[in-house]
C-alpha cells in the first residue's frame, strides 16, 4: 500500500479530564472513519454485563474438562518421584496387562541419552490411556521404574555455589525461552548459572559519583504457583482425516500450529477448540508435554483421550513464577533527579529460564546512566513460566520499594519524587486520582500509631508494554436473515472478550449486544491471536470493527437504493438504517439485510499497524509507543503483636487506551489487585530440600487470598486516547497486578517503620521484621 | 489405587456413621443399607442407588469410592458442577443436600441417601434465574466462570438462611471458597444485591 491511498483523520488524542485533544493520523483507506471519546458512543465504554453470564451462572458453560466424546479414553501420567535421576529401566509389561488399558507411552527412555534423566519431581516419565480415569491411575502405578539417584538441588543459592551438583551437563541447558527476562539465546552458562543477560545505557560509574544520595538493598520473591481453578485439560482426537483438539488454552491458534509442527499436519487439518476457559495467568499458552501426550496416545489407541491434570500436578508441573533475588542501587542527587541505577538479578524458572526481573528498572523513570546484570539459576525444581506480568511483577517489588526508601532518604513525598522522575502523562494523573481517592494527605511519618496495631499508606507504580498481535483477525458477517456473527479464534479466559466484540460490532451496526452471535475459541475462524501478555483487546477489537465497518457500507449501498439517499449519508442505529437528520427516512436493519442476493454479507479484517507506528516488532507481534501505566495506593493495618498484616484498602488506578467496558475492566483489575495481594501475603511453592518434593501441592497449605482477606478495592480506569486503530483499545490484565505488591510493602513500610525486602510478608517474616522472633533461614 | 481401599475400609463393618462436612449431617446410607442386609461391607464392585438430583430420582450404579461430584459429572452429566482441588479445600464443587452446601467432592454418592440434591443446573426455577443468578449478572460476579457455579449455590444457601446477610456473612458463606481471577468484591456485592431485593 502506498502513501497516497491512506486518508488523513482527525483522532481524539490525551488523557480525558487531563488535556483532551486530537491528533491526525493517517489510516488505511479500508479501516473506519475515527471512533469518537466513549462519551459519544452507544455501547463501547459502557457496563454492559457479559454476554454469556447466563451460561456461567447456571453451569451450561461447556469446559475442557467437561467435553465428553463417544468412546474417550482417559489418559494419566506417571512423573517422577526423585528429583533428578537416570532412567536404568522402564517396564510397562503389567500395565499393559490391565484391562481397562488401550495406549501406553514411555516419555523417559533409558535408551536415549536425551530422554533417560528426569530433573524435577512430578517430570513426566510414562502415560497410559484407559478406559476409566481409575483404570489409568491403576495401570499408570503399574509401571516399574528403576531409577539411579543423582545428586540434586533445589535452593537457587546452594545451586549457584560452583561446587553444587549439576542440573544439565555442560552443553545440555535449554536455550532462549520466549516468555521473560534473560532469555536470549548464546548466554554464557557456568555452573548452573546461565547469563548474565546484561543492558546498559551511559556511564553508571559517573552516574553514581555524581549521586548525592545512593539506596542499595537487596529483595527476594518467592516462586508463585498460577493456580488456575480449571486444571489444564485437553481433549484429543486423532482422526485419519486430521486432528481435533479441545484444550483449555490461552492460545487456539498458537496450539494448532505446535500441533502441525509436532506431528507433520497441515494446519487445516488441525483444528483447536476451547468454549469455557477456566483461567490460565500465563500457564495455559503453549501445548505443552501434557498436550503432547494426549494427542500421541490418541493417535496410538485410535480413540479420543482426555487428560486432566490433578491439582497435584498443578502445582507441581504446570508452570510457576520464578522465584528471584535482586540487588538494586539508585543514586540520586538531593532533589531527586535520577543519576545512576544498577540492577543485578538472579531467578529461578528451575530447569528452564525466564526467571528474569522485567524492564522497570530500566524504562520506568528517566535516568541516563543504567546497567543490569540478570542471570537464571537452573534448579531441580519444576519448570517456570510465564505468569500475569512476568518478570516486572517481582522487579517492581524491588524497584518501587527502592524509590520509595529514595524519597524518605531525600526527605521528599514518595508521590511528588515521582512526579520529578516519572515522564509518563498517564501516571502523572493516575498519582493525582489515586493521592487524592486514597487521602493521601493523611499519610503520616512511619510508624506512628503508638499502640500495636499500626497503620500506613503506600504507592507503588507500574510499567508494562502495550503488545499487539499482528496476526490477529476477525470474520463479521450479516446473515440474510439481519443476524450477525462475529467470528474469530480468539478465546475468552475471562475478561470478556466475547462480550467487547457484541459491543463492538453492536456500535457499528446500531445494535444491541445481545443482537450479535459471537463464535469464538475455534481455529476453524480467524486467527484471534493468543490471550497472553494483555493483548487480546488491542488485537481483535479493531479488525472487529473494521470488518464490520466493511459489512455495513456494502448494507448502506443496498438500503441507499431502497430509500433513495445517498449511502454516505445513511447511518444505522437503533436497529434501523436511517438518512442522517431526516429520521422518516428509514428502513429496519433486518429490511437492508433481505435485500442482499447473497446469503450473507461476510468481511475478514486482521489487525493493521498502530497508525501512529510501533515502537518496535518482534515477529507476529509489536509494541504500541506509549506503554501501559498503572498506579496503585494501599492502605494496611500491622498488628505488630501478631505479625499479621490486613491490607484495608487498595486504590488502583490504569490505563489501556480506550476502555472499552468499565464493568469487566473493573474485574480485571480488581482480580489483578488480588493476585498482586495473595502474593504479597501468602503464596510460596515450598520445595522440601532434602527430597525435592513440593510440600504444599495443594489449595490449602499453598495459602491463596479469600474473600475475607480482600480489601476495598476502587478501581479507576483513565480515558487514554491515541489514535492508533479502529478502536484504540488495549489490555490491562498484567499491569493490575504488577504495582500491588510493591505498594503494600510500602504501606508496611509507613506503618512499622520496616522495611519488607522478601516475599511475602507472612506474619512470622513481619515479626522477623521487628525483631520479635529469629528470621527464618 | 489406595482411594478405594481408605474408602472401603472406612465403610467396613460400619453401620451407621455420621461425619460433619459443612453444616450437613451426613449419614453413609450405603453403609446403613449393607448393615440391614447382614454385609460388613460394600464394594469395591459398583452397587446400586437412587439419587434425587433436581427433584429427579435416578436409579444408578456406583462404585463406593464414587464422589457425588464424579456421579453428578459422569453418569448423570450435570457437568455444572466443578471439581478443582478434588480435596474440599476450594468449594468449586458445591451443590445442596436438602438445602444445605457441601463439597460434592468430599460427599461419597453411596451416602447421600434420600436426602435431596440440588445442583446449579437445578437452582434456575421455570427458567427464571435465582435472584443470586440475576444479581452474580448484572455486578459482573465472575471471570472465568469456574469457580462461579459453586459460589451461586453457597451464596444462594446463604439467602436460603438469612434472607438480607451482613458483608461479613457473605464473606463468611463463601470463605472456603477459591476464586483466582478475584471476583470477591463483585461476588458481595451481587449477593448483597440479591439480598436486599428479596427482603
Amino acid at each position: 500500500m502506498t502513501d497516497e491511498t491512506l486518508r488523513r483523520e482527525t483522532f481524539p488524542a490525551g488523557i480525558l479530564g487531563a488535556g483532551l485533544g486530537t491528533v491526525e493520523r493517517d489510516v488505511p483507506p479500508d479501516e473506519p472513519p475515527p471512533l469518537p471519546p466513549n462519551a459519544e458512543l452507544a455501547l463501547i465504554g459502557k457496563p454492559i454485563p457479559r454476554i454469556n453470564g447466563v451460561a456461567k451462572v447456571t453451569g451450561a458453560t461447556r469446559f475442557t474438562v467437561d467435553v465428553s466424546l463417544p468412546g474417550m479414553l482417559h489418559g494419566r501420567i506417571l512423573r517422577s518421584p526423585l528429583p533428578h535421576a537416570r532412567l536404568r529401566a522402564i517396564d510397562v509389561a503389567a500395565a499393559a496387562r490391565h484391562p481397562g488399558v488401550r495406549a501406553i507411552l514411555t516419555i523417559a527412555r533409558p535408551d536415549d541419552p536425551d530422554a533417560s534423566v528426569v530433573r524435577y519431581v512430578g517430570a513426566p516419565v510414562a502415560a497410559v490411556a484407559a478406559v476409566s480415569p481409575n483404570a489409568a491411575e491403576e495401570a499408570a502405578a503399574l509401571i516399574g521404574v528403576d531409577y539411579e539417584k543423582l545428586p540434586f538441588v533445589t535452593d537457587m543459592d546452594a545451586a549457584r555455589e560452583p561446587s553444587a551438583p549439576p542440573v544439565y551437563p555442560p552443553g545440555a541447558a535449554p536455550p532462549g525461552h520466549p516468555s521473560g527476562y534473560p532469555a536470549r539465546p548464546d548466554l554464557p552458562v557456568n555452573g548452573n548459572v546461565r547469563g548474565p543477560a546484561t543492558d546498559h545505557r551511559g556511564d553508571t560509574a559517573q552516574g553514581f559519583a555524581a549521586a548525592e544520595v545512593v539506596v542499595d538493598g537487596e529483595y527476594r520473591t518467592q516462586v508463585q504457583t498460577h493456580c488456575c481453578m480449571e486444571p489444564h485439560a485437553i481433549v484429543a482426537d486423532w482422526r485419519d482425516d486430521g486432528l481435533t483438539v479441545h484444550m483449555s488454552t490461552q492460545f487456539t491458534a498458537g496450539v494448532r500450529q505446535e500441533l502441525a509442527a509436532a506431528f507433520g499436519l497441515p494446519l487445516g487439518r488441525v483444528r483447536v477448540v476451547v468454549d469455557g476457559m477456566g483461567g490460565g495467568f500465563g500457564s495455559k499458552s503453549q501445548l505443552g508435554a501434557y498436550g503432547r501426550i494426549a494427542v500421541v496416545l490418541s493417535r496410538q489407541a485410535k480413540a479420543p483421550v482426555r487428560i486432566a491434570l490433578h491439582r497435584d500436578e498443578e502445582q507441581m508441573d504446570s508452570g510457576n513464577r520464578p522465584g528471584t533475588w535482586q540487588r538494586l542501587r539508585i543514586g540520586a542527587r538531593r532533589d531527586g533527579t535520577l543519576t545512576a541505577i544498577s540492577l543485578v538479578s538472579y531467578g529461578t524458572a528451575g530447569v528452564t529460564v525466564g526467571a528474569g526481573v522485567g524492564n522497570n528498572a530500566q524504562a520506568l523513570y528517566a535516568c541516563p546512566n543504567f546497567e543490569s546484570a540478570q542471570h537464571d539459576v537452573f534448579t531441580n525444581g519444576g519448570p517456570g513460566c510465564a505468569m500475569r506480568g512476568p518478570g516486572n511483577t517481582p522487579g517492581a517489588f524491588a524497584l518501587e520499594q527502592a524509590i520509595d526508601e529514595l524519597a524518605e532518604r531525600l526527605s521528599l513525598d514518595p508521590v511528588a519524587l515521582r512526579d520529578r522522575i516519572d515522564p509518563s502523562r498517564a501516571r502523572r494523573e493516575e498519582r493525582r486520582i489515586g493521592a487524592e481517592r486514597i487521602g493521601w494527605q493523611r499519610r503520616r511519618p512511619p510508624g506512628a500509631d503508638a499502640g500495636p496495631v499500626k497503620r500506613g499508606l503506600g504507592m507503588a507504580q507500574s510499567i508494562w508494554g502495550a503488545n499487539v498481535q499482528l496476526n490477529a483477525g476477525c470474520e463479521v458477517r450479516v446473515m440474510r436473515d439481519g443476524s450477525v456473527e462475529v467470528l474469530s479464534s480468539a478465546q475468552d479466559i475471562g475478561s470478556g472478550i466475547g462480550t467487547v466484540l457484541a459491543q463492538t460490532v453492536g456500535e457499528v451496526f446500531g445494535l444491541r449486544p445481545e443482537a450479535i452471535t459471537v463464535r469464538i475459541g475455534d481455529t476453524e475462524f480467524p486467527g484471534g491471536g493468543p490471550s497472553y501478555g494483555s493483548r487480546t483487546t488491542a488485537s481483535v477489537t479493531p479488525p472487529a470493527r473494521t470488518a464490520a465497518w466493511r459489512v455495513l457500507s456494502v448494507l448502506l449501498r443496498e438500503a441507499g437504493l431502497a430509500l433513495n439517499a445517498n449511502p454516505a449519508d445513511l447511518v444505522a442505529r437503533d436497529g434501523r438504517i436511517m438518512v442522517r437528520g431526516d429520521a422518516a427516512r428509514a428502513m429496519e436493519f433486518r429490511a437492508a439485510a433481505a435485500r442482499q442476493r447473497t446469503d450473507r454479507i461476510s468481511a475478514v479484517a486482521y489487525r493493521s499497524d498502530d497508525y501512529g507506528g510501533f515502537k518496535r516488532r518482534m515477529g507476529d507481534a509489536a509494541l504500541a509507543h506509549e506503554d501501559l501505566g498503572g498506579v496503585q495506593f494501599a492502605e494496611v493495618a500491622v498488628d505488630t503483636e501478631t505479625g499479621v498484616i490486613r491490607v484495608e484498602r487498595v486504590v488502583a488506578v490504569q490505563d489501556c487506551g480506550r476502555p472499552m467496558n468499565p464493568l469487566l475492566l473493573e474485574s480485571q483489575v480488581q482480580g489483578g489487585v488480588l493476585m498482586g495481594l495473595s502474593y504479597a501475603l501468602f503464596e510460596e511453592r515450598l520445595l522440601d530440600p532434602h527430597t525435592g518434593w513440593m510440600v504444599n501441592p495443594n489449595l490449602e497449605q499453598y495459602k491463596l487470598a479469600g474473600a475475607r482477606d480482600a480489601p476495598a478495592i476502587d478501581v479507576v480506569v483513565l480515558e487514554n486516547y491515541q489514535g492508533n486503530s479502529a478502536t484504540d483499545a488495549y489490555g490491562i490484565a498484567e499491569p493490575s497486578n504488577i504495582a500491588t505488591a510493591p505498594a503494600i510493602a510500602n504501606a508496611v513500610y509507613n506503618a512499622t517503620g520496616v522495611r519488607m525486602r522478601a516475599l511475602p510478608m507472612t506474619p512470622a517474616a513481619v515479626l522477623a521484621a521487628l525483631g520479635k522472633v529469629p528470621a527464618r533461614s | 489405587m489406595q482411594r478405594p481401599l481408605s474408602r472401603r475400609a472406612l465403610l467396613r463393618g460400619s453401620a451407621v456413621m455420621t461425619t460433619e462436612i459443612g453444616m450437613a449431617k451426613v449419614a453413609f446410607a450405603a453403609g446403613q443399607e449393607a448393615a440391614e442386609q447382614g454385609a460388613a461391607a460394600v464394594g469395591p464392585d459398583a452397587v446400586p442407588i437412587t439419587l434425587t438430583v433436581n427433584s429427579v430420582e435416578h436409579a444408578l450404579r456406583v462404585e463406593p469410592r464414587a464422589t457425588l461430584a464424579e456421579t453428578l459429572r459422569g453418569p448423570l452429566g450435570l457437568t455444572g458442577t466443578k471439581i478443582a482441588c478434588n480435596h474440599g479445600a476450594c468449594s468449586a464443587c458445591t451443590v445442596w443436600l436438602d438445602g444445605l452446601p457441601v463439597c460434592g467432592c468430599m460427599t461419597l454418592a453411596i451416602e447421600v441417601g434420600t436426602r435431596g440434591v440440588t445442583t446449579i443446573e437445578g437452582l434456575a426455577m421455570g427458567g427464571a434465574l435465582h435472584p443470586v443468578q440475576a444479581a452474580f449478572i448484572e455486578h459482573d460476579a465472575m471471570q472465568c466462570g469456574f469457580c462461579t457455579p459453586g459460589m451461586v449455590m453457597s451464596c444462594a444457601a446463604l439467602l436460603a438462611r438469612t434472607p438480607a446477610p451482613t458483608e461479613d456473612a457473605v464473606k463468611a458463606a463463601i470463605s472456603g471458597h477459591v476464586c483466582r481471577c478475584g471476583t470477591y468484591p463483585h461476588v458481595v456485592a451481587a449477593t448483597l444485591a440479591a439480598g436486599a431485593r428479596k427482603a
